[in-house]
């Protein structure tokens, strides 16, 4: 269990974490969202014991990052922003060095950096100096480091920064099946909204150090004007006129010439029987007919930009 | 004070890891015997001691020893790994005195392979060994009190060059503090008591007693307590700017 209360971070006059709360319970992949300086990182450096909070607290399994700092970071793994690791170090020595913090040794340490190699497939990189490696090694070293005593609860900052789009999905694909049938805690930051919908059983979306939303990712798209929206892909351009006459039509926006419809609905309301007999009836060219779950980067466009307005 | 050893080991492994160490030892050995032999006129004093060489080293670690301090911290700094080290289950402590005493341990080890010089000294004459010994002890600890400085200096910036340039400045304060054209500056209207206090910060005052084979446990005092404030108020530092 991670609890968060009235969280608060003062920079001079700019206040870059503001009165947040919110918890994380055992087996919860939480996204954590926001634009560029909303305060993720900064709330992730007071969770695991770098930065001292200006008010409130936090807490990791029980223990006080303030006053039990070290319970606290013995629970934690943490892959801090830009995944810094010692560059004159070989990746083997590097993750030696980590588990010897962590406390582990003779075959279960060697045990714990077989494991965390394999994981995150550094095999072919064990001799190599840290900092003669790529921007994905460097990554994966960062992960390494933060899974390698398989901690309780894992803090990743932006895992997925600078990555190609096949490491990409290695790193969520290491996120789900660590978090997959266990009691762990992930939390991710990240400002890309695929990765949410991707790994994340739950998204916290902050703006200007505030709590803006928090939900399942479901929860979220279905705050979105397109929730249960219909799209309508047509071979030739048709009048809009009938659809928004249909009950429980919101509005009827027009792309590529009136060929591609999207049918919003209005909230609560489902449209899609209603849109696919009105397109038979009208014997419409229909060569796709979807609904729309929702679109999550709208509800985040929406939440954090009224927010800077 | 859990992982000493560890933060230790990794510091003290980090030096041989990259040429500095090489670099370090190597000119401080030419330096060393350059100033002993020449400026130091080792042969022709024609005495059987090390004075000639020991009288140096206050000098010598003047510009050394912050060039192995001034990366403590600020190196952490600037690359982001204080991050990850402040993360770790390390106690504030047990970074703090394991990168300090990595350090001391690796100029120990470039000054114990200064032992050719006891050896040219033995083969010429019949030197007090005794006095060597307790010459290399006060050698080491001045090196320590150095290093404490220069340790809380590189706490203070990320920048390599600045924490080198103020340490050198601060080390050359406790240098000069018994020199007499300080001594003056005070001498006409000061107190006899302030300037005992001014005189008894010194360096060179303390070093060279033990030098001398005199091993003072005032001194061993002075500059324990010295390495151990300088040490306290890095952490100190390290706590409040933590994130710049």
């Amino acid at each position: 269990m991670i609890s968060i209360n009235s969280l608060t971070k003062r920079f001079g006059d700019h206040t870059a974490v503001d009165n947040l709360s919110f918890d994380v319970k055992p087996g919860e992949v939480l996204g954590f969202l926001g634009p560029n300086g909303a305060g993720k990182s900064t709330t992730m450096k007071m969770l695991t014991g770098f930065l001292t909070p200006d008010g409130g607290s936090a807490s990791v399994c029980g223990f006080d990052i303030q006053r039990q700092t070290l319970q606290a970071q013995q629970k934690m793994g943490y892959l801090p922003e830009g995944a810094p690791c010692y560059g004159d170090m070989r990746v083997k020595g590097f993750l030696q060095f980590i588990a010897d913090v962590r406390g582990l040794s003779g075959a279960e340490r060697q045990r714990h950096v077989d494991r965390a190699v394999e994981q995150v497939e550094l095999q072919g990189v064990l001799e190599q100096r840290i900092e003669t490696l790529s921007k994905g090694f460097k990554r994966r070293v960062g992960l390494a480091q933060a899974i390698l005593h398989d901690p309780q609860v894992l803090i990743l900052d932006e895992p997925t920064d600078g990555l190609d789009p096949n490491q990409k999905h290695h790193v969520r694909r290491l996120i789900q099946q660590l978090a997959e049938g266990s009691n762990k805690m992930v939390v991710i930051s990240t400002h890309i909204l695929e990765e949410v919908s991707a790994v994340c059983s739950r998204a916290v979306i902050i703006g200007r150090g505030r709590l803006l939303a928090d939900g399942t990712p479901d929860e979220l798209e279905a705050r979105s004007r397109y929730h249960q929206a219909v799209t309508l892909s047509l071979g030739q351009a048709v009048s809009t006129a009938p659809l928004e006459s249909l009950p429980g039509v919101l509005a009827v926006e027009s792309q590529r010439d009136g060929q591609l419809l999207t049918v919003l609905a209005k909230p609560g309301e489902v449209i899609f029987p209603a849109v696919g007999q009105l397109a038979r009836e009208q014997q419409w060219q229909v060569n796709e007919l979807s609904v729309e779950r929702g679109r999550l980067d709208e509800v985040f466009r929406t939440l954090t930009s009224g927010e800077a307005a | 004070m859990n992982n000493l050893g560890v933060i230790f080991k990794r510091e003290l492994g980090g030096y041989f890891a990259t040429p500095l160490a090489y670099i370090f030892i190597v000119i401080f050995l030419v330096l060393a015997s350059v100033f002993t032999f020449y400026l130091g006129a080792f042969y022709e004093a024609g005495q059987a001691d090390l004075n000639a060489f020991f009288n140096f080293h206050p000098w010598l670690y003047l510009f050394l020893i912050p060039a192995v301090a001034m990366r403590l911290w600020a190196e952490e700094r600037k690359s982001g790994t204080i991050e990850l080290l402040m993360t770790l289950p390390v106690s504030r402590g047990a970074m703090v005195l394991g990168k300090f005493l990595a350090a001391w341990v690796f100029i120990g080890i470039a000054l114990l392979l200064t032992f050719p010089m006891v050896l040219t000294v033995n083969y010429l004459g019949n030197p007090d060994n005794g006095a060597i010994i307790t010459g290399y002890i006060g050698s080491w600890l001045l090196a320590g009190g150095y290093l404490a400085i220069g340790s809380c200096m590189s706490a203070l910036t990320k920048n390599q060059v600045i924490a080198f340039i103020v340490s050198v400045v601060a080390c050359f304060v406790f240098i000069v503090s018994g020199v007499s054209m300080v001594q003056n500056l005070f001498s006409g209207w000061a107190p006899q008591w302030v300037l005992d206090t001014i005189a008894s910060f010194s360096f060179l005052i303390r070093f060279d007693a033990i030098s001398k084979g005199v091993l003072d446990l005032r001194d061993l005092l002075y500059f324990f307590s010295l390495m151990a404030v300088w040490l306290f108020a890095t952490a100190i530092v390290i706590d409040l700017k933590k994130a710049d």
